[in-house]
């Protein structure tokens, strides 16, 4: 095969597809310690690693939750953490039928002589670093690459640079069992229409399937993360329905039907926003042959931690919170959410944030 | 959109998509005046118009054989000739809804300093050619990549130049209405095994889909026609259902889902034998987005090309054959071709060494 053939090949296969299981997605929860406490402070909480593991065991003990995520990423420190009872983290989702992930990035810095495009680093040592993580029980991976739309960009140089560290990250991961989430994030910010957000992504996503099949990756152990096909942030909002098309049709145009499943970032949509567009998605009438989830940070877990606000007496009505994120985008998933979740407290509110940095 | 979307692009995706229908291919009738005058002498038949226009008036009014087509692929000389009854074969072909089809590329030249690889050529006045052949009816064009396997082929070189040629013909095509097929061939000859020709389709389809991407083609309005994944012809065989699973399996890796049809080339493989494949691609319970059918010279023709043997008394014979290849094609592209269809003569291999068109 083009693909190199791992000693895990079966069990890569086998955990993608799994992560793509309809009426399942994926908790973005590798919020890093530096972004966590963005969140935290603006809940008035301080970022100590007891409330940082105090918000990641109410979100993995909220009852029923499991059941509408296959697999949650983790950031480091939390992959070795346990519940207030002691359990392991790990043990906890494993009991629950959900895959752990590690962010195995280490952020993005920039490339000289761009308009501040970036690459991402951490290739340095990942082979070792999966392989622990792999011990400790993760079996998928992450590793966010940034690209923006911009008058110049982006710009070949980015466009290259990012799919091709996607790329050798990949195969490293499968080199040592974990499954690549690959994802090429275009960041929503400027005045573009959506044209324009379709046509960069179908240029980024082309490029980075050219690059996974040179480095030889075997893309039905991999699962792709992409941005949803938006106008820009400065730009008149469109309906889902019109999303979901340009979405949908990137994807037709670019990604192999041997990938398993496209889990969505969320990047600054609100969480209803976030849902009603991946429901719409599944709702569409066209050619999809990988399954189409969810990878969610903060379009999962906005309401929740303002419903929290760091006290104890908030979880059950934060988790309360949670599931309902939970379940909705689980409908989402099979094209049947009806819009009836109860709105919490923020789940309208846009959550996006201007040059976002991770 | 990444693509380009010109004035044709409505009518371009609709054609693409027809010719894609289940139970429905392409014949492959566009030899150029060498390469038929082989196959005529073969049979002992005399390499002019008159005969090569016979030929094809025996194929286009074969009965009930069109039912089974979507496309023929014509060579120029072919597009303007007419039936002896004076109705232009083109004309003959849109009355049974069949898209007539054109090729367009002008055959290979080799790339200095490589083992006999090659790249194709036809770029001049192409955009003229086209519209040309537009105004003369044709909807959908075809243009021959050749690559090779070897120790140190196919180099990054031939990769890079038959995609590259390929993307740009297929843009121009789509600027002047004709819904490109977009054909690069992996030649069978050699000893690799069938992993390795899998490998190889698949470094050269995702080559293939960059260099399209690249050029802004818009693939709902394109067709792909590529070699089937089999062992090389010095290698042992295998079973269709081998071949079918590296196929499908190569095809789901690079081929995006936009396109809406994959018609297979024949190659050398005998009639019976791409029909198999054929047929046993349709029943691989895997997900496959885009319709599986054919796109057969001499897969079409070999036999019936015997039966005629020139002879004006053997027509209806000869069609009787055609029909039945057809049908069985057809079939094939349903997974419901249950084998043995025609004579001793469909399973004759076909293979050439070092074929050169």
């Amino acid at each position: 095969m083009s693909s190199f053939k791992s000693k895990y090949q079966d069990e890569l296969i086998a955990n993608a597809a799994y992560i793509g299981t309809p009426g399942k997605g994926i908790l973005a929860a590798d919020e890093s310690t530096g972004t966590i406490g963005k969140r935290l402070a603006s809940i008035n909480v301080e970022n100590v690693e007891s409330n940082r593991r105090a918000l990641r065991e109410l979100l993995f003990t909220t009852p029923g939750a499991f059941e509408c995520l296959s697999g949650v990423i983790l950031f480091e420190e939390t992959l070795y953490q346990k519940t207030a009872s002691g359990k392991p983290f790990v043990e906890l989702l494993k009991e629950g039928g959900v895959l752990p992930g590690i962010k195995v990035d280490k952020g993005t810095v920039e490339l000289a002589g761009t308009n501040g495009e970036t690459t991402t680093q951490g290739l340095d040592g990942l082979g070792q670093r999966c392989q622990k993580y792999y011990e400790a029980g993760a079996r998928f991976a992450k590793w966010r690459a940034v690209l923006k739309i911009g008058p110049n960009e982006p710009s070949e140089l980015a466009i290259h640079e990012n799919a091709y560290g996607l790329a050798r990250y990949a195969v490293i991961c499968q080199e040592t069992g974990l499954v690549p989430i690959v994802e090429p994030e275009i960041l929503v910010d400027g005045p573009h229409d959506i044209n324009k957000c379709a046509e960069v992504t179908e240029r980024v996503l082309a490029a980075c399937y050219k690059a996974l099949n040179d480095h030889h990756v075997l893309l039905e152990g991999t699962l792709l993360k992409p941005n949803m096909v938006t106008p820009g942030s400065e730009s008149p909002k469109v309906t889902s329905e019109v999303i979901a098309k340009y979405t949908v049709t990137a994807l037709q145009r670019t990604v192999p039907a041997a990938v398993p499943a496209i889990v969505f970032l969320s990047g600054g949509q609100s969480e209803e926003e976030a849902t009603l567009n991946l429901n719409a998605m599944n709702k569409f009438q066209g050619k999809k042959p990988w399954s189409l989830s969810f990878s969610f940070g903060r379009a999962l877990q906005q309401s929740t931690l303002k419903a929290w606000s760091g006290k104890d007496e908030n979880i059950k009505k934060a988790q309360d919170a949670f599931i309902v994120r939970c379940k909705a985008n689980s409908h989402a998933t099979l094209g049947t959410y009806k819009g009836d979740a109860t709105l919490a407290e923020g789940a309208s509110e846009s959550l996006h944030v201007k040059d976002y940095k991770y | 959109m990444s693509a380009f979307v010109g004035k044709y692009a409505d009518e371009l995706v609709k054609n693409a998509k027809y010719i894609a229908t289940p139970g429905k291919g392409i014949l492959a009738a566009d030899e150029s005046t060498g390469t038929i005058g082989k196959r005529l002498a073969s049979i002992n038949v005399e390499n002019i118009e008159a005969n090569r226009q016979a030929l094809r008036q025996l194929l286009f009014t074969s009965p009930n054989a069109l039912q089974y087509l979507s496309g023929v692929i014509l060579f120029e000389e072919t597009l303007y000739q007419t039936t002896t009854d004076g109705k232009p074969f083109v004309e003959l072909l849109q009355e049974n809804n069949v898209i007539p089809g054109i090729k367009v590329d002008k055959g290979v030249v080799e790339l200095a300093a490589t083992d006999g690889e090659t790249t194709t050529q036809g770029f001049d006045s192409l955009g003229a050619r086209c519209q040309k052949y537009y105004k003369a009816g044709a909807r959908f064009a075809k243009w021959r990549a050749v690559l090779k396997i070897g120790p140190n082929e196919p180099s990054q070189l031939s990769i890079q130049q038959n995609a590259q040629g390929l993307a740009r013909y297929a843009i121009i095509c789509q600027e002047n209405g004709l819904v490109p097929i977009v054909e690069p061939e992996i030649l069978t000859d050699g000893a690799h095994d069938i992993a390795k020709c899998a490998a190889v389709t698949e470094t050269v389809l995702a080559a293939v889909y960059k260099a399209l991407n690249d050029h802004h083609v818009l693939l709902e309005a394109t067709l792909l026609k590529p070699n089937m994944v089999t062992p090389g012809s010095d290698s042992p065989k295998v079973t269709p259902e081998v071949i079918a699973e590296y196929t499908v399996q190569a095809l789901r890796r690079t081929v995006p889902a936009a396109v809406p049809g994959i018609v297979f080339l024949s190659g050398g493989q005998s009639e019976e034998e791409a029909t198999l494949n054929l047929n046993a691609m349709n029943k691989l319970e895997v997900l496959k987005p885009w319709t599986l059918s054919f796109s057969f010279g001499r897969a079409l023709q070999q036999s019936t090309l015997k039966t005629w043997g020139g002879k004006k008394e053997n027509v209806g014979k000869a069609q009787e054959s055609f029909l039945g290849r057809c049908k069985a094609n057809s079939d094939a592209t349903l997974g419901k071709y249950v084998g043995g269809s025609g004579t001793g003569l469909a399973s004759e291999s076909l293979y050439v060494k070092d074929y050169k068109y």
